[in-house]
């Protein structure tokens, strides 16, 4: 008998997205939330490495590319999106996700996320928020709140935080998420959503460090977030626009912020409207046509 | 008799940024490449759109012209300025142009210098209304000196100003007649009809090597471009840019240059054949790319065209200063290839080539020109590639148990997948491991650091081409240099005998042994090179222990030219 009739039928199981790698986050770090409502989000939507793939930068939450069996790109620190953005230009095809955090995505790769969300590039970007450099053990972040004591400021943290969804917001992107990372269940729906979602999509994660960050910690989150309402309607830009100033206690709103309808970058490109740029086979062009201009 | 004389004819126009100078100047070259004339074009111009000073001489010769001369045979001055600036470079039998309607004086020329007064101003403005038409009443006057074909200027209008509307080719080409008339009215005693067609004319264009990279890209099958615009190499991606549809290609502008060469990284690991053009200001941006190409073996191909620098430097003048830098670039150690093309032809070739290194050997292949032939429009034959044919390497298309990434293997190559296929693989800027999991261990490192670096080996004897040798093997001077000076030596070689050269283009892998086996002949040895401290001659020093004789080395950014070598040939001799 073939052994292909006793296969199951396709279906994606957590032992189909593991990897022989042992996961390395500290114990209770909010990137476990991130990992689960991922590979929950990948089972439920049968993302594997025929259909999907994963570009990382670098910090903590990098590491994921090593703890999730989908074919991943682990670049430099910054340049998650450019790499995404090529990818994705290249094979529409495939959904990509972004993994990023606070420092990679707002410090260092600053211009890309202005740039990739202007062109409404169609990518699905996690941002890890843990409000601090935590793979370098605890400098202070673009997000780090004013006054925060931590390694780099010693004093108290003078710079104000960037508030990564109104950036995106007025930068283009079109479709802007907030989440707890704790929040498992719900984190896996936005992400699918996000996914589904043509243009440039932005969760940002709240993902408490453990380690270093005792103000955003499980509790704070846990205690101040509160989940957007039925009836709020993400297709306002001014409403979405307004609730990203929110940041108080009790005070943090959760859920899909905003989502806009618009053609993204990839639907744009007249050269890949029928087919994806890699399955045009690469071929030795005749340029005679282009010597006219050079007679 | 050591020299002989047979330089080309050399056409010089100047004047204000702004007016045309440039396009004028690349009209005279395909007129005399259209009549059987081989040329040469090289431009000067400052960094700004209008005001500023524009020269730009065109060598026509009856074989293939290859570099820029310093002497001038036929100067047209639009201007003041380019009468001052290069009035005394005209050689006795020569010409001038002059615009008589500008109150300009003409002094202090050699004797036997024939004055050609033209109202070009006031033909501009009389016949076609505008002032900004004087190149083409400049041209009209030029053609009728040199007994030119105004039918072909005529016609080159027309094409020139298809897309606006007819009054302007209608007006333009009254003007060029208008000028051509006062010519042949005026001066029917003092023309020269040079630029007569020939009976046979091979049919040629007139390119930069700019140009030529764009075309060898579209030829080999180039499917992905992010380019920064950045002088010199602008013209890469303006040539790219219109034919994405037909070619089926992207071009895409990016933020910068860090997010230009990750984007060709991303679209590489995707799987399909990407491209960056910058110069060295730009790359200094992509350096931190480059090594994440080396390590995560990512096929992608750099044209990196020179300008005088450090820092904005002279950005629209050219230098070779970014030898050792392309050379060195980003931290630690990673297989590299660097090649340096001489001219168009070479330029054209080795993109193409290029695109076939990047993916046999998955790691960054970076082309080194300069501003020179990256500007300069050379007249050569329509390129001839039937024998290249598109090799993508180890290249894995369908799901294969046990498949790794990084495979460790005797010629350091891995089979390469892609997204989408159904492998596993991580691509990894960490240390990694087969699979392209992150890991740290000593042996793996070690491991993984051979098979990289092993690529280069294999290159080297799969690959790397030895440096061609022009002119006699028994030579009293060898003169060895690289990239754009090719042209200049080989110009320079045609008025010297018992000289020959030894022309470089590989520089990473580097040539060794060939290059030990011919220096160790040599009787003396010139090194050429447009840079402070002698860059190649320091890679030379490194890799063979050898040491030239001498050296020539410019950097005031003007390229060399061949009278500056015949004289230093003439001062080795004499000494």
């Amino acid at each position: 008998m073939s052994k292909k009739k006793l296969q199951p039928k396709q279906y994606l199981t957590g032992a189909a997205l593991s990897t022989p790698k042992p996961c390395t986050w500290c114990p209770g770090c909010g990137d476990f939330g991130i990992w689960s409502a991922f590979r929950a989000a990948c089972m439920q939507e049968k993302w594997d490495n025929k259909n999907t793939a994963l570009v990382a930068g670098i910090g903590c939450h990098g590491h994921i590319i090593n703890f999730v069996k989908i074919t991943a790109f682990e670049g430099l620190h910054g340049r998650a999106l450019p790499v995404a953005s090529g990818l994705k230009m290249a094979n529409h095809d495939l959904n990509v996700f972004v993994f990023t955090g606070d420092g990679d995505s707002l410090s260092e790769g600053g211009n890309h996320f202005i740039h990739a969300a202007r062109r409404n590039q169609n990518l699905t970007v996690i941002l890890h928020d843990n409000a601090l450099y935590a793979l370098t053990t605890g400098q202070a972040s673009p997000r780090t709140p004013k006054g925060q004591v931590t390694k780099s400021t010693p004093g108290g943290n003078i710079d104000d935080p960037l508030h990564p969804l109104r950036l995106a917001l007025s930068a283009g992107a079109t479709f802007l998420a907030r989440e707890y990372s704790g929040n498992v269940e719900s984190l896996k729906e936005i992400i699918i959503e996000a996914n589904k979602h043509e243009g440039f999509s932005v969760i940002q994660v709240m993902q408490p460090c453990v380690s270093f960050n005792k103000v955003y910690t499980h509790r704070f989150f846990q205690e101040n977030i509160y989940k957007l309402p039925e009836d709020y309607d993400p297709t306002d830009t001014f409403s979405a626009y307004q609730k990203t100033f929110e940041w108080d206690y009790k005070k943090i709103p959760v859920g899909i912020l905003y989502q806009e309808k618009r053609k993204s970058y990839e639907a744009q490109l007249p050269v890949i409207s029928k087919k994806t740029l890699v399955k045009q086979p690469v071929k030795k062009k005749t340029i005679t046509s282009l010597y006219k201009k050079f007679i | 008799m050591i020299f002989v004389c047979m330089k080309p004819f050399v056409l010089k126009i100047g004047g204000e940024a702004g007016y045309g100078i440039m396009s004028a100047g690349l009209v005279v070259a395909k007129i005399a490449s259209r009549s059987g004339y081989y040329t040469f074009d090289y431009s000067e111009y400052p960094s700004l759109v209008r005001g500023g000073h524009n020269v730009m001489q065109v060598a026509i010769s009856e074989g293939p012209v290859l570099a820029p001369y310093m002497h001038t045979d036929f100067l047209v001055a639009l201007n003041q300025d380019t009468l001052h600036q290069h009035q005394h470079e005209v050689i006795g039998g020569g010409s001038i142009l002059f615009d008589s309607a500008m109150n300009m004086s003409v002094k202090n020329v050699a004797k036997g210098v024939h004055i050609f007064d033209v109202p070009i101003h006031e033909i501009a403005t009389r016949v076609g209304g505008s002032l900004i038409m004087k190149n083409t009443a400049a041209l009209g006057a030029v053609l009728s000196i040199l007994g030119g074909s105004i039918d072909d200027l005529c016609k080159m209008i027309k094409e020139e100003f298809r897309d606006k509307h007819e009054s302007v080719s209608k007006r333009n080409i009254a003007v060029a007649r208008a000028a051509y008339q006062y010519v042949q009215e005026r001066h029917f005693d003092k023309l020269d009809p040079f630029l007569k067609q020939k009976r046979v004319r091979k049919e040629k264009i007139v390119v930069t090597a700019n140009e030529a990279i764009a075309l060898g890209s579209i030829a080999a099958g180039m499917q992905f471009a992010a380019i920064y615009p950045m002088t010199p190499t602008s013209a890469i991606l303006h040539t790219l840019a219109p034919h994405q549809e037909k070619f089926g290609y992207i071009y895409k502008q990016p933020e910068d240059e860090i997010s230009a060469l990750n984007m060709a990284i991303g679209a590489s690991f995707a799987g399909v054949r990407s491209l960056v053009a910058t110069s060295g200001g730009g790359f200094c941006l992509m350096t931190e790319a480059y090594g994440l190409a080396g390590i995560t073996e990512t096929p992608v191909v750099i044209i990196e065209g020179m300008r005088g620098a450090p820092a904005t430097g002279l950005p629209t003048w050219t230098e070779q200063g970014d030898l050792l830098f392309t050379l060195y670039a980003h931290q630690g150690d990673f297989p590299r290839i660097i090649l340096a093309p001489g001219d168009v032809e070479e330029s054209f070739h080795m993109t193409m080539q290029a695109f076939n290194l990047a993916e046999k050997y998955q790691t960054p292949v970076l082309l080194l020109v300069d501003k020179h032939i990256c500007e300069s429009h050379m007249s050569v034959e329509p390129f001839e590639y039937k024998k290249y044919s598109i090799e993508r390497g180890n290249f894995v298309k369908t799901k294969r148990v046990n498949y790794k990434r990084y495979a460790v293997t005797a010629s350091g190559i891995s089979p390469r997948s892609i997204p989408g296929v159904g492998n596993h693989f991580v691509v990894n800027s960490d240390e990694h491991d087969e699979v392209g999991y992150s890991e740290e261990s000593s042996e793996n490192r070690i491991e993984q650091m051979n098979k990289r670096m092993r690529k280069l080996l294999t290159c080297e004897k799969e690959d790397m081409e030895k440096p061609r040798v022009y002119g006699s093997t028994k030579a009293d001077i060898t003169i060895i240099s690289w990239g754009s000076n090719k042209g200049a030596i080989l110009e320079a070689l045609q008025h010297c005998k018992n000289v020959n050269f030894v022309h470089v283009t590989w520089m990473n892998p580097f040539p060794t042994r060939a290059l030990n086996n011919i220096l160790k002949k040599a009787k003396k040895v010139l090194l050429v090179e447009c840079n402070y401290s002698g860059q190649f001659g320091k890679l030379l020093k490194e890799k063979t222990g050898f040491t030239p004789h001498d050296t020539l080395l410019k950097y005031d950014g003007r390229p060399i030219f061949p009278e500056e070598i015949i004289q230093k040939i003439q001062s080795l001799l004499d000494s």
